[in-house]
């Protein structure tokens, strides 16, 4: 089945006359995703890829009965773009887009929570490569060739480091079934737990590999996820072991980090999850875990 | 982005946050006379950084002269400070904030910030301000006042004076607390701040509350919308090769090793990092080219790479999604054509145009030694820079 994105899923690319989304679009298009339009205001009438380009997203949801959204709107635009396309019956949109204010993201989740029709629409992102179901869709920036289809699904916050996993899982002859990317900023839509949830309930996937950031907030949630209601087995590797930040000015952070502490830095935390010992150990872990079931 | 603080009482002053008169001085002659202008007599020279913990490294000095007003400033200006907040390379200090002393009786802390757990703005009150706050936040949590404001309602006023009576504040004052943690608010609000602190919140001996000392930190991603504030920005306050990249549209970030890490993505960057520690290395740098780089700006990010004096190897490590590994071997081989080194470079390509990247790297015809993995990578990185090492040392 996979979870998110497959044959079956028809993507309107908002921004899609931008030179990087055009490129997007034609990768996409080359692998075999049912791309079925764009959305650029100001261009509706116009061509990319031989796909039409529509003034509103409205108008593109009626015209091509699209329901998921690749977004690359430039940043000062980009969250204005997430509300109209949740207001356009929009069912998941997939933010690719990176340096989106804040607050701006803020006010986003704030009205997507909201609920009523705008809370129907599943955001992930922004700042993420996207989501790929191998050998069936790929909606996001993904290089696909080092994707083997199969049955492990993985989610991550860093988009090189979800390349790293496939790739080392596809090195030992193991698939996947989807990756998805929640994106790396502090502010976004989608954490793990939701995506933990709908691995758990998918079929065919037998087992998860979690890509995260000692020390995360969403990653401790996430264990606590797993611990609680998955069957289905998840490998985390948490990057970020060796410390490498400048302290922010002035003491706030400091004192939610302290105040937050409690049981952070432990792998306490991270007990239900099977832990990767380094960033090039993910596969072997992975297959470890598989072989012993 | 960081401001300084009499910029950020200059800002919150103006959305109804009362601060003690001030006035700003590039010499010691600029300071006796401010002092004189502002008149009274007791004053506080406050350093000008971009960090906290001035108290401490003696860039905070009470003055009762012109005398004493010149020794301080003749003592501070040109000077580095070095707080626990600023590195060991700590700051310069140019500018000398010269304030009216007042008379505490009371000091609170009051900051608000982006909490990435909640994602939302969280205010934090304690009644024990100044310098202990985090030993006081890290041993008596519960001692903490925590709130936080809706995003679309943003702070209303009863949350205002929740906290103010949780910090034993009395009737006649709360007003004033509600307006001066409001003022935060709005001006957090509008300008797109991710950090405002006020770190004492004073109440003085005639009943006024003062902002003492004020912080203001602005989201990045969100200074194009207000140019008033990057405007304020005081390059003089940040690593210069880090701002040099960012400038250029990579970000860099100094690290305390002799290996200096080339890659694309935060979460590779922290990967590599851990990698070349458990091998036994410390990496020098790590410059993050972003996405889609185009050969230009990776040879950009190679010559900054290379003027670095401490950098004993190299290693370009790129798993590319939205990059194309040969735009980024064509930018490697026109770096190194020009500026030409003897150091080892590590490169391991992968993902979107693996191939062809590799191919340009043989075609260039430089002795960079190939890797095809995480791991490879770094174990031929350090054997490579050790060995390198071992060589110059018995030269």
């Amino acid at each position: 089945m996979s979870i998110l994105v497959d044959g079956t899923t028809r993507v309107i690319v908002q921004g899609i006359t931008g030179k990087l989304a055009r490129d997007h679009t034609e990768r996409m298009l080359a692998y075999g995703t049912q791309v079925v339009g764009g959305v650029v205001p100001g261009k509706g009438g116009s061509e990319v890829a031989g796909l039409p380009v529509f003034d509103t997203v409205k108008q593109a949801v009626e015209a091509t009965g699209g329901a998921t959204s690749l977004l690359a709107v430039p940043p000062p635009f980009a969250a204005d773009a997430i509300l109209e396309a949740a207001g356009a019956g929009i069912e998941q949109l997939f933010c690719i887009t990176e340096g989106i204010p804040a607050q701006d993201m803020m006010r986003v989740k704030a009205h997507l929570g909201r609920g009523g029709d705008r809370a129907r629409m599943l955001l992930t992102g922004p700042n993420t490569a996207g989501a790929i179901s191998p050998g069936r869709a790929m909606v996001g920036v993904m290089p696909p060739s080092i994707f083997a289809e199969g049955r492990v699904g993985i989610v991550s916050r860093s988009a090189s480091m979800s390349y790293e996993a496939a790739a080392q899982l596809q090195a030992l002859g193991i698939g996947v079934s989807t990756a998805v990317g929640i994106g790396g900023d502090a502010i976004n839509g989608s954490g793990f737990t939701e995506m933990l949830a709908l691995f758990e309930a998918d079929g065919e996937t037998d087992l998860v590999c979690l890509v995260g950031l000692r020390g995360g907030p969403q990653e401790a949630e996430a264990a606590a996820f797993a611990r609680a209601h998955m069957k289905t087995p998840v490998v985390a590797c948490l990057v970020g072991e060796t410390p490498i930040g400048r302290r922010a000015m002035g003491h706030a952070e400091a004192i939610l980090a302290a105040f937050d502490a409690g049981g952070r830095d432990g792998g306490e935390d991270m007990d239900g999850i099977e832990l990767a010992e380094r960033p090039s150990g993910i596969g072997e872990t992975v297959a470890r875990v598989l072989s012993s079931r | 982005m960081d401001i300084h603080e009499y910029q950020a009482k200059e800002i919150l002053s103006r959305f109804g946050v009362e601060v003690p008169k001030g006035a700003l001085a590039y010499s010691p002659e600029q300071a006796t006379y401010h002092a004189r202008e502002l008149g009274g007599d007791r004053w506080v020279l406050k350093a000008q950084v971009h960090a906290g913990g001035r108290s401490q490294a003696g860039g905070v000095r009470l003055c009762r002269s012109d005398a004493e007003i010149l020794a301080a400033s003749e003592a501070l200006f040109g000077r580095k400070i070095v707080t626990r907040q600023t590195g060991k390379r700590g700051r310069g200090v140019y500018r000398i904030y010269v304030e009216s002393a007042v008379t505490i009786a009371r000091e609170m802390y009051l900051g608000l910030v982006l909490d990435r757990g909640s994602q939302q703005v969280m205010i934090l009150a304690s009644r024990d301000g100044g310098r202990e706050i985090e030993e006081i936040a890290a041993t008596r949590p519960e001692t903490l006042i925590r709130g936080v404001a809706d995003p679309a309602l943003g702070l209303q006023d009863f949350q205002c004076r929740e906290i103010g009576f949780a910090l034993g504040l009395e009737a006649r004052v709360i007003q004033d607390f509600v307006r001066a943690l409001k003022g935060c608010y709005r001006a957090f609000h509008d300008l797109d701040a991710t950090m405002v602190e006020l770190n004492p919140l004073a109440l003085t001996e005639d009943g006024r509350m003062l902002a003492l000392d004020a912080k203001m930190t602005f989201d990045n991603a969100a200074l194009f919308r207000h140019p008033q504030i990057a405007e304020l920005r005081d390059k003089s306050q940040e690593d210069p090769r880090e701002a040099h990249a960012a400038d250029r549209g990579f970000s860099y970030r100094e690290l305390g090793g002799k290996i200096g890490v080339i890659l694309n993505g935060a979460g590779l960057a922290r990967a590599t990092v851990d990698m070349l520690a458990e091998a036994g290395a410390e990496a020098a740098f790590i410059l993050d080219i972003g996405g889609g780089a185009p050969p230009e700006k990776v040879a950009k990010a190679v010559r900054l790479a290379l003027s670095e004096d401490r950098v004993e190897a190299l290693l370009v490590n790129l798993f590319a999604g939205t990059n194309r590994c040969d735009w980024v071997a064509e930018g490697v081989v026109h770096a190194l054509g020009e500026t030409g080194t003897d150091l080892p470079i590590v490169a391991r390509f992968a993902g979107n145009r693996a191939e062809e990247g590799r191919k340009v790297l043989s075609r260039s015809g430089l002795p960079i030694i190939r890797a095809a993995s995480l791991a490879e990578a770094t174990e031929r990185v350090v054997a490579a820079w050790k060995a390198d090492r071992t060589g110059k040392a018995q030269a």
